[in-house]
């Protein structure tokens, strides 16, 4: 574990479940709500922020995310209450780097002006695509110049760490077309960008349309989606245009100026412990993770005024609480590991476990470096994904289990 | 299994005082779903003995899978006392038969336990081909047929029209048939009535020596095989020494008893005319063959009845526990099965694709369904099947003949003389507005046509010459489909007849998949190659390379498709550190993973290997 003055570090994510209106792709837990009912969320959140404390003491926050949905659909003073209340009741490291996910439309300089004071230091913005004919066929509520002018107020505001983040693989996009969206994103000069491929989840009106996992694409009246070849060749050359611009891939879908890597993010992938409040968020203090109950009415009374006594435990409404065994742990260490660029370091998983890695998992890491999946770097101390691993990782991952 | 529940204590009830002409036994017959079950149901209602809280939906199927499927496997008895209108009471004993095509074999041992049959016969339907057979069936076991016309309740019922067909094609009075609905009870009583004037009451003497046939039995763990039998001539009760006269084996009785309905009622004995059971701590199901004569060993009768006939299984195919460290646990479960189903076969036999398995023979394929589904739900095994066959004769150049029953075992062919494929004479039923697309599959499943008779102005009885192996996949299917359903088929094996058969293989990245080998018709062999390699397109997952799928025959490619190697399969966007919901995703494959065979370093879905079963598409 990483520690700092002998603590541990922390990542908190607050989970900002609400949406202007949801996107056709979109399966995360947000819903488009009134001002009261985001209002009443707020409270309610901070009511939970000051809740967990007591039972985080002993770490130090390193990073916050508030993430969505749509987060910015808070107003400033509300994001003021939630940031103050980490403050207040947590360790908080003055470096902390503190994100907030913003989607164009629902922004302006007095807003991002606010945030700044509140305590934000890095936004993540929702772009998704640089051409107004994409944005409409994803249901974003957004055009490319509502972004060109959010983009700008942003730096005005003062922040000097913005992602932007973008989609590929949509439907009816060519090559030239996200080659396009990724130049003219990079002319801008963000510290960040994320790259994911679109991926149709089920459930969602994407669904309806491809078909699961996109295999009725090209059959119905809406415009098919990229073929694997296509989609892959778009990846292979997100990173080889982006390196040429100074952004290096540090994880499978993200790249950032040196430097300026998500920190947040990065915790998850090295397995540091982090508090995710908010309805359905996701924790991890290890060796425990949990989820918070997804349903906003059960939230809402449970963090509410009154019921909320001082001595209640803020774990009667953990769900899915689960204890890692020790070849879970090992597991994880691995699958979340091995989506970085660097990958695993032998010597630390030695360090962490008692065991020699390939102990554990030598038969995985043979068969995977036979099919060209995975590779050894510095001196056989790190192993690493190679690019044809990152295109079938889920194959190679699975492996470890 | 549900079985037959315990013996009711205190249910003594003597049978003195009821003598042979107050004895009816009967069984029903009837083309599937003609009511047959329901009508039975209502009989054991209507006769008492049993309360209407014992009575259940449908008490003669026994077995949880018959109740499922609306079928019943295997046959059984129930014996219920009827207060006629004269004013005197009769034993009727229900003998319930197997209604589909593939138990032909135990019908008829039920039907030589009956003095008479009700024909069931629906109202809106007609006569079908399965009741063709059945009354023919009937009529060979000297059995007094009496006709009955359910489901009159529908609107679409014209009873008067189906009474003119009964007398018209099977040459049956039907003019004072009852016109029953079995479902609401209406007119049945008079089927009572009828079964008591029209079906006589049995023959034999219960002085002479013993002679009763046995037409079912069943294992159970406690008391060994309970056979079911009829007693055409003598008695038997507790202590008699029998012997079964075909197998030669003999037994001391240790009970005898009749049927209440799920239940077995013990009685001091059983007397010429009456049908029941004994237990004589009897341990293996083989020494109790359907068809066999029980005789008194100490006082034998001259001869056996007629006709103990050796069943054998017409479709075989290769059963294997998907996880092979289970193969013990299959091996237990089919010697279990086969305690209570003597014409269920099995020897062991072993496969490069699939390890350590079984080769099992069936009746038909309906029987290996429902093999597979008991195994799978009884014993909570999880299988892989092959393709099923039928018994090949293959003829070699040096004389010897060999019974095929895995196409992995066909000699070299150039050792091969000839070979020969069972042939079965079918019987189609059917509407005359399909008479044309169902001459067209049976011309395309390689069938004879032999002739066709008219039943009326609208139906058609057509003959036909066929394949079996043309017939076990989907033959049934496809005639349902191409005749909305109307048409109705019924058929017996003809025997054995020369064909030009060859064996065609598939390869799987190069490596021949023994597993997957099918014995076919040379002019069916590319179109079947072809369409297989479609099939194993789609169900085999891509991997990292290329994978060529090919059908050969003698070593010649005939076919091929490509499974394309895998481009892409990445997590999605890991959010908001939910890990578990990724996790469960790779678990989710891995677990996919693990329900696959591998073969050479290819992985191949269990259900792969059923997609032979699968080729015919127009549905």
């Amino acid at each position: 574990m990483e520690k700092t003055d002998g603590k541990k570090q922390l990542g908190i994510y607050l989970h900002i479940p609400f949406c202007k209106r949801k996107c056709l792709y979109c399966d995360f837990l947000s819903a488009p709500a009134g001002e009261e009912t985001i209002e009443a969320y707020v409270e309610a959140l901070c009511r939970q922020i000051g809740k967990e404390a007591k039972g985080f003491v002993d770490h130090k926050v390193r990073t916050v995310f508030v993430g969505g949905g749509t987060p910015s659909l808070l107003t400033p003073g509300q994001m003021e209450r939630l940031l103050s209340a980490v403050r207040s009741g947590y360790d908080f490291d003055d470096g902390a780097e503190v994100t907030a996910e913003c989607n164009p439309g629902t922004l302006d300089g007095e807003k991002l002006a606010g945030y700044r004071r509140a305590g934000i230091n890095r936004l993540s913005i929702g772009l998704q695509s640089a051409h107004d004919g994409e944005l409409e066929s994803l249901g974003r509520i957004h055009d490319y110049r509502t972004f060109l002018r959010n983009y700008d107020q942003a730096r005005k505001a003062g922040f000097s760490n913005i992602n932007i983040d973008l989609m590929s693989a949509l439907p009816g996009q060519s090559l030239e077309s996200w080659m396009d969206t990724l130049e003219k994103t990079a002319a801008l000069g963000p510290e960040h960008i994320s790259a994911y491929s679109l991926i149709i989840e089920e459930g969602t009106p994407f669904s309806d349309r491809y078909g699961h996992n996109g295999r009725e694409s090209g059959t119905g009246k809406w415009p098919p989606l990229p073929d694997e070849e296509l989609d892959r060749k778009m990846y292979e050359e997100t990173e080889r245009f982006l390196r040429k611009k100074g952004y290096f891939r540090y994880e499978i879908s993200n790249y950032a100026r040196p430097g300026y890597e998500c920190r947040h993010n990065i915790g998850y992938w090295r397995r540091t412990d982090y508090l995710g409040m908010g309805i359905g968020a996701a924790s991890f203090a290890d060796p425990v993770r949990w989820k918070v109950d997804s349903d906003l009415a059960e939230y809402l009374s449970f963090f509410s005024d009154e019921s909320c006594e001082d001595e209640k435990n803020p774990g009667g409404i953990r769900r899915e609480v689960q204890s890692l065994d020790e070849r879970e742990r090992m597991e994880e260490f691995v699958i979340l590991g091995l989506r970085m660029t660097e990958g695993i370091s032998l010597p630390l998983f030695l360090q962490q476990f008692g065991i020699p890695f390939l102990e554990v998992f030598g038969p995985a890491v043979k068969k995977l470096e036979t099919e060209g999946l995975l590779a050894f770097s510095q001196e056989g101390s790190r192993l690493h994904l190679t690019a044809r691993g990152i295109d079938v990782s889920n194959y190679a991952l699975a492996e470890f289990l | 299994m549900a079985g037959i529940g315990g013996i009711l204590p205190g249910q003594e009830e003597a049978d003195k005082g009821m003598d042979q002409n107050h004895i009816r036994n009967f069984c029903i017959i009837a083309h599937i779903d003609h009511g047959k079950s329901t009508l039975a149901d209502r009989i054991i209602e209507m006769t008492g003995l049993l309360t209407s809280r014992e009575m259940q939906e449908q008490v003669l199927d026994n077995m949880e899978l018959e109740r499922e499927r609306g079928i019943t496997i295997k046959s059984q008895a129930v014996r219920t006392i009827y207060r006629a209108r004269s004013g005197e009471e009769y034993i009727f004993n229900l003998i319930d038969t197997p209604g589909h095509v593939d138990f032909n074999y135990e019908v008829s041992r039920a039907l030589a336990a009956c003095d008479g049959a009700v024909l069931v016969v629906d109202a809106a339907q007609g006569i079908e081909a399965q009741t063709l057979a059945n009354v023919y069936l009937a009529l060979d076991h000297d059995l007094e047929v009496f006709p009955v016309i359910n489901k009159i309740d529908l609107p679409s019922a014209e009873p008067e029209r189906v009474k003119e067909e009964i007398e018209d094609v099977i040459g049956l009075d039907a003019s004072d048939a009852p016109l029953i609905s079995a479902k609401n009870g209406t007119n049945v009583e008079e089927v009572l009535e009828q079964i008591v004037s029209k079906i006589p009451a049995p023959g034999g003497s219960a002085d002479n020596p013993l002679q009763a046939l046995i037409f079912d039995s069943l294992y159970d763990s406690y008391r060994g095989v309970i056979v079911f039998f009829r007693v055409m001539e003598g008695k038997v009760q507790k202590g008699t020494r029998i012997r079964l006269m075909a197998t030669g084996a003999s037994f001391e009785v240790v009970e005898v008893g009749y049927f209440g309905a799920g239940q077995l009622i013990p009685c001091e004995e059983l007397s010429a005319g009456m049908v029941g059971y004994l237990t004589a701590s009897i341990k293996n199901v083989k020494d109790t063959r359907v068809g066999d004569t029980i005789t008194d060993a100490d006082r034998p009768c001259s001869a056996p009845l007629p006709g103990y006939k050796k069943v054998n299984p017409m479709v075989y195919c290769g059963v294997y526990p998907a996880d092979g460290a289970k193969y013990p646990d299959l091996r237990d479960a089919l010697e279990k099965l086969q305690l209570n189903d003597a014409s269920l076969f099995y020897e062991p036999e072993t496969s490069v694709a699939l390890g350590f398995g079984f080769r099992c023979g069936f009746l038909g394929l309906l029987h290996l369904e429902i093999i597979q589904e008991r195994l799978e739900r009884e014993y909570n095994l999880d299988l892989v099947t092959t393709a099923p066959g039928v018994v090949y004769r293959v003829h070699k150049t040096d004389g010897e003949m060999i019974e095929l029953t895995n196409p992995s075992n066909l000699p070299d062919p150039s050792t091969i003389d000839y070979m020969e494929e069972p042939i079965v004479s079918a019987e189609i039923m059917v509407t005359t507005e399909f008479i044309g697309s169902i001459m067209e599959l049976c011309q395309e499943r390689r069938g004879r046509y032999l002739g066709m008779e008219y039943m009326e102005e609208t139906r058609a009885l057509l003959k036909y010459e066929l394949p079996l192996n043309e017939i076990i996949y989907d033959f049934f299917d496809a005639l349902k489909s191409r005749s909305r359903g109307y048409a109705s088929f019924d058929y017996e094996i003809k025997g054995y007849e020369q064909s030009d058969l060859v064996r065609l293989d598939i390869l799987i990245n190069r490596e021949e998949v023994d597993a997957l080998s099918f014995i076919v018709h040379k002019d069916s062999a590319y179109e079947r190659g072809r369409k297989m390699c479609e099939k194993l397109k789609d169900e085999i997952p891509r991997h990292l390379f290329e994978i060529p799928i090919q059908a050969a025959v003698g070593g010649k490619i005939i076919a091929r498709e490509t499974v394309k190697a895998m481009r892409k399969d990445v997590l999605a966007k890991c959010y908001g550190g939910d890990i578990t919901r990724k996790k469960k995703l790779l678990e989710k494959q891995k677990e996919g993973k693990k329900r696959m065979r591998q073969i050479g370093n290819v992985e191949i879905p269990q259900k792969a290997f059923m997609s032979v079963l699968k080729l015919d598409d127009r549905k």
